[in-house]
């Protein structure tokens, strides 16, 4: 299959990519791994007039500790953040998402600012992002601006981010060490995609937990986190009891997608599932 | 059109590409190298699996463009010096049946053994879980792998008598 003809544009810096953006207008497509948009095009699902591309610039490129922050690039594959020993040991539900992204070729070259740019409802980005209270970082040629993750998300395929803007970091505050992490998935067999993705961060201090941060990809059209689940625990001790009735809450306050992998109730029902399974190895 | 600089299985081309040019279509066409397969043209299936700058990617979705500069390894440079341990591997081990999938298996597992050198079984099916294979039931080509991780190793090759499945 081969997409339509278009412009090709490579930037060598975020300046360079900033004003291409704003030369190209509307028109212009960012290419980051590809991984979504090389498909889209070659289905002519997506048709630019303009490619930039951003893959090689180095400077997008980088994990690294700030301040209180942990820091990423948005041209940082999937493969180098599943490589992550910083980040294994501050946030370990990153690097567990990361490792799970289909398969190593694709994490090999798709990015993290370009799938949370794609948004596609079974990304496995946002649910560890949303619990670990990420900012994303957006540039363009005004300026800069930084959005919590929660957000950035705001449908299917549809964010925060304008179109002469660049996603260039995601930041990710650094956890105390009383809070584990984690994130399992239900993935579908062939892409590997979340049908339901679910990350759980929580914080622990004598003997109940004090603050818990639950979110869920696939199940919804729009990542969310689920306040629901978080509130029925945080306080508690973390039993077995409290767990499951925590996880029995899961995705009541949403519209919970149906297709042919899994339908509304089983989706629901899987939902309930794995919250209960990140939980119970998060305080394990 | 846009002109590119590739190194190819250690050769240097100076091409002109249409930025619409698919990498598989690059190698397979403007280079003649049909080693590299397409299969499913949409990256799951791993067929059309080459080094780029080191790690194995789908060529079907890169395009040509991109490559600009970069260092590209494909099946037909494995064979350099003799058979690569791999090809041998899976000539030995029965690690084919059609073919088909073979090329992108051996480059996707050149990277493997490359990073990590002595792989459990659980992690050579992990690693080549990127690429499929309709004939083999791909026991023999773990064992393929096996044989060849063990040959770069310089150990002991494992006994070369494949499971008929
Ligand atoms: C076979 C296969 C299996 C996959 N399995 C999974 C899976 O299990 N889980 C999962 O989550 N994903 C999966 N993916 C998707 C993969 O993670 C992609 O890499 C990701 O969705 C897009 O990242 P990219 O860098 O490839 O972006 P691109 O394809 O380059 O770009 C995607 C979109 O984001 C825009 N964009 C890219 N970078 C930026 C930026 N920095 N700022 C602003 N806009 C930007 C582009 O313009 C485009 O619209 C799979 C993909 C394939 C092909």
């Amino acid at each position: 299959m081969i997409p339509s003809e278009f412009e090709y544009c490579r930037a060598g810096s975020v300046e360079e990519a900033l004003d291409l953006l704003a030369q190209k207008g509307p028109d212009a497509k960012i290419l980051a791994g590809g991984h979504s948009l090389l498909p889209a095009m070659k289905l002519r699902l997506n048709s630019p007039g303009a490619v930039i591309d951003i893959s090689g610039i180095g400077e997008l490129s980088y994990i690294k500790e700030e301040g209180s922050h942990l820091v990423i690039g948005a041209c940082t594959t999937h493969g180098d953040i599943a490589k992550s020993t910083l980040l294994s040991e501050k946030i370990p539900m990153i690097v567990e998402a990361a490792a799970e992204i289909g398969d190593v070729q694709v994490r090999n070259k798709g990015t993290i600012g370009g799938s949370l740019a794609h948004a596609d409802p079974a990304a496995d980005w946002p649910a560890s992002l949303l619990a670990g209270e990420a900012e994303i970082v957006l540039a363009s040629s005004s300026g800069e601006r930084t959005v919590a993750a929660v957000d950035f998300f705001q449908g299917l395929f549809t964010t925060d981010l304008g179109e002469n803007e660049l996603i260039t970091e995601i930041r990710l505050p650094i956890p105390d060490a009383y809070t584990k992490s984690t994130y399992v998935k239900f993935e579908q067999p062939a892409s590997r995609f979340a049908i339901v993705g679910c990350a759980a961060s929580i914080t622990r201090s004598n003997g109940s937990c004090d603050k818990v941060r639950v979110a869920f990809t696939g199940v919804s059209s729009t990542p969310f986190r689920d306040q629901a689940v978080e509130q029925a625990l945080e306080g508690q001790a973390p039993s077995d009891d409290n767990i499951e009735a925590a996880a029995e809450k899961a995705a009541m306050s949403v519209e919970v997608m149906g297709d042919h992998f899994a339908s509304q109730e089983y989706r629901k029902h899987l939902a309930k599932v794995y919250a209960r399974r990140a939980l119970q190895a998060v305080l394990s | 059109m846009k002109e590119i600089t590739v190194t190819v299985n250690g050769v240097e081309h100076t091409l002109e590409v249409d930025p619409r040019l698919l990498l598989v279509h690059l190698i397979r066409e403007n280079l003649s190298l049909t080693g590299t397969h397409i299969g499913c043209d949409t990256s799951n299936c791993g067929a059309c699996t080459i080094l780029l700058d080191g790690k194995s990617i789908k060529s079907c979705t890169v395009f040509a463009v991109q490559v600009n500069g970069k260092n590209i390894a494909t099946v037909e440079g494995l064979a350099a010096d003799g058979l690569h341990p791999l090809q041998e591997g899976f000539k030995e081990t029965h690690g084919l049946h059609c073919g088909f999938c073979t090329p992108g298996m051996l480059m996707r597992a050149v990277e493997l053994l490359e990073k990590n050198p002595n792989p459990t079984e659980e992690e050579i099916r992990w690693g080549i879980s990127g690429n499929l294979c309709r004939c083999t039931g791909y026991n023999n080509i773990v064992r393929a792998i096996q044989y060849a991780a063990a040959k770069m190793r310089g150990d002991e090759l494992p006994v070369t008598d494949p499971e008929f499945v």
